[in-house]
């Protein structure tokens, strides 16, 4: 019996396999959306717990990683609407070191609570297509949205940031 | 809007977001996975404390009130 077939089938060694092989990308792909490790280590927990309790769902002729990577995507989207911050942000939020002082310190803090305070779903296209670079099309399939859903929100994503950006700065202008 | 715009505001994010701390996994999680499906099968088969209320209540109506028996089993 093939190890899809036996995962399916509840054999929890088989899980165990599959686990093993998996654990690296589930964790280096949640990472890149929740940007904190110790979250990503839970969160990799949560989506092998939901791939176990969904196994009879899986086909053993299916893409494993990618049924893997979308439950992952579900699971940190998940605990960013959970954890959204309503109206304030900690002080010392961690930013970028300064590459070359283009950006001043008080506009990059500026840029970074925006982007926290972006609802769940544009801060993970946010997240995967304008920090981390990652193709539309593997963020549509990691989503199970369309590629032009992906652009779609990409650009609402960017619109919002644009405006709590001049929100921002008309009110440090002010003070 | 424009790619020009999206380009911008990827280089500004570059700037402001700190970048992934580590996106390479340092321990196994296996164990803390093994602990989670055992929590999980626990609570599974746990009895919700309501339930044990529901219960007792029923027993109570029974041993108190055992015409009610009749009734109940015809609403069964």
């Amino acid at each position: 019996m093939e190890l899809l077939d036996r995962f399916a089938a509840g054999d929890l060694e088989a899980f165990e396999v599959l686990f093993r092989q998996h654990q690296k990308e589930v964790y280096a792909w949640t990472v890149r959306i929740v940007r904190d490790t110790g979250i990503a280590e839970d969160l990799t927990v949560e989506t092998f717990w939901r791939i176990y309790k969904h196994r009879a769902q899986f086909k053993p002729d299916g893409n494993f990683r990618a049924w893997a990577r979308r439950i992952a995507t579900n699971a940190a989207l998940d605990h960013l609407r959970h954890t959204r911050p309503e109206t304030t942000l900690p002080e010392n939020l961690p930013c970028a070191p300064s590459p070359d002082g283009a950006v001043s310190r008080e506009a990059r803090d500026s840029i970074n609570r925006a982007f926290h305070e972006l609802p769940a779903k544009y801060r993970l296209v946010a997240s995967l297509a304008l920090v981390e670079e990652e193709s539309y099309r593997e963020i549509a399939q990691a989503a199970g949205i369309s590629e032009s859903l992906v652009k779609v929100r990409v650009f609402r994503a960017v619109r919002i940031l644009r405006k709590k950006l001049n929100f921002l700065r008309a009110e440090v202008a002010t003070k | 809007m424009s790619n020009e715009e999206i380009k911008h505001m990827k280089e500004l994010l570059k700037q402001a977001v700190a970048p992934v701390p580590d996106s390479e996994l340092r321990r196994d999680l296996w164990p803390q996975m093994l602990s989670e499906l055992d929590e999980q099968s626990l609570s599974v088969h746990r009895v919700p404390w309501f339930d044990w209320v529901l219960a007792a209540i029923l027993s109570v109506v029974l041993i108190f009130f055992p015409g009610s028996i009749p009734a109940l089993l015809y609403h069964l």
